[in-house]
């Protein structure tokens, strides 16, 4: 179908941007990649007053490193994060992930601010962040403002960012050297929507990091089997016991792509084969 | 801010002034006021690639894309690959593999072949069908198409240019 009507306004600065947020509320809608929001106009499932689009703030985009940290702008495309040298280097898991997102016309237009405002519980860099403890810089009336990952995904679609806030970027905390990494999914066809994914981290210390797509409302860290794995030192039979546990923590929606029970069955099967693909970067 | 704006845009090197309503998609944009319907308009929800077009280059769906966000942009379309009497490489490969049968597909995956061709290696055949997975087509099964592909991604290999 068609997109309903709407007006239309390009920001040239921040300022205006919140301003035209401040004066619209929930009547206007961001306008980045419109990977998603795009799609969803046409199918009327959105019908907003005013489009705020965001593309001409170019100091969004942008992948930086310094402090500690990898900073990358919420106007970052995801064919610029795939192809990043820098993100290839520093966090090879995020880098594998994004090989997995959509197709090449799709990265070439979507952002990874959108991506994580628009909070697809089956969508790579929502997990992603939730691995790699991202910090997210909002900007809103009063100023900005930082918000953990961990607090950031409410529900399906749903994110802690205010009406009247814009998502600058994303702050990564550099990983120990010597990080471990896994990364897996399983999609009905290259590109699509994974019926549920998984990445791991396995730190020098022994430290575990899990988290999972699309087997839930959010994306999930599984904090029970990180613990199992991390007592166990990835055993064979931590590894059973994590897999055991992940399952139970996790609550996967039963939709048209596949049931509740597969999708928890998946989530264990590519745990599994993600952890062993960190044992052998380990070794 | 309201009402129409008016929109240039450069579609195959030439300019278009125009004015449109928010809501045009480029795609209408293309095909409805500038006549270019070699675009075609298939799920319109950026699934199965027939509209994909090149903006600034990069190939992008234009049913997902607003007319008035492309004010000022360089549009590229399947008129701008060649005509009829002077097919381009692209379009010679695919004729050559019989990499089309109704052709509803077939702009949109040409339009997707130049970008994957300036940005990926495509070294394997799982590479391009990769590649191609986000352009369904639903008469050729793809093989022929990834034969076009290959023969084009050995072409430049052997002129880079």
């Amino acid at each position: 179908m068609k997109p309903p009507p709407f007006d239309y306004a390009r920001p040239e600065s921040l300022e205006e941007a919140l301003d035209l947020l401040a004066r619209h509320g929930d009547e206007a809608k961001l306008l980045a990649g419109g990977q998603s929001l795009m799609a969803m106009l046409n199918f009327r499932l959105l019908a907003p007053a005013i489009l705020v689009d965001i593309n001409r703030l170019d100091r969004l985009a942008g992948i930086e490193e310094g402090d500690g940290r990898l900073s990358i702008g919420a106007l970052t495309r995801h064919h610029a994060l795939e192809t990043s040298d820098l993100v290839a280097e520093r966090l090879p898991v995020l880098h594998a992930a994004m090989g997995h997102v959509a197709h090449l016309a799709i990265r070439n237009r979507g952002t990874v601010g959108g991506s994580l405002a628009h909070a697809d519980p089956a969508a790579e860099l929502p997990a992603m962040m939730c691995l790699l403890d991202a910090t997210l810089r909002v900007a809103g009336p009063a100023g900005t403002r930082e918000i953990s990952v961990h607090d950031f995904f409410t529900g399906a679609l749903e994110t802690a960012l205010g009406d009247d806030e814009i998502l600058l970027g994303i702050d990564l905390p550099s990983l120990p050297p010597g990080t471990a990494w896994g990364f897996e999914e399983f999609s009905r066809r290259a590109g699509d929507f994974a019926l549920a994914g998984v990445a791991v981290l396995v730190e020098p210390t022994g430290a575990v990091r899990l988290a999972l797509l699309g087997v839930d409302e959010t994306p999930v860290r599984a904090r029970a089997a990180e613990a199992e794995l991390a007592r166990g030192a990835l055993s064979d039979a931590a590894v059973g016991q994590a897999v055991e546990a992940l399952r139970a923590e996790i609550s996967p929606l039963d939709d048209l792509h596949a049931g509740a029970d597969y999708r928890r069955h998946l989530a264990g099967v590519l745990t599994t084969r993600a952890l062993a693909a960190a044992r052998a970067r380990l070794a | 801010m309201s009402g129409r704006h008016t929109i240039t845009v450069t579609v195959n090197g030439r300019a278009y002034t125009r004015e449109v309503a928010p809501r045009l998609l480029l795609a209408d944009f293309l095909r409805e006021e500038l006549g270019l319907t070699g675009t075609h308009v298939g799920c319109e929800h950026g699934i199965c690639g027939a509209c994909t077009v090149l903006i600034d280059g990069d190939s992008a769906r234009s049913c997902l894309t607003l007319a008035v966000q492309c004010d000022g942009a360089e549009v590229g379309t399947i008129e701008g690959l060649g005509r009829v009497a002077d097919l381009g490489r692209l379009q010679q490969a695919f004729r050559e593999h019989h990499a089309l049968q109704c052709g509803f597909c077939t702009a949109g995956m040409l339009i997707t072949v130049t970008d994957l061709l300036a940005k990926y290696p495509l070294a394997s055949e799982a590479d391009i069908r990769e590649g191609l997975s986000g352009n369904l087509c639903r008469c050729t099964g793809y093989e022929n198409i990834v034969r076009a592909v290959q023969d084009l991604v050995a072409a430049r290999e052997a002129d880079p240019a």
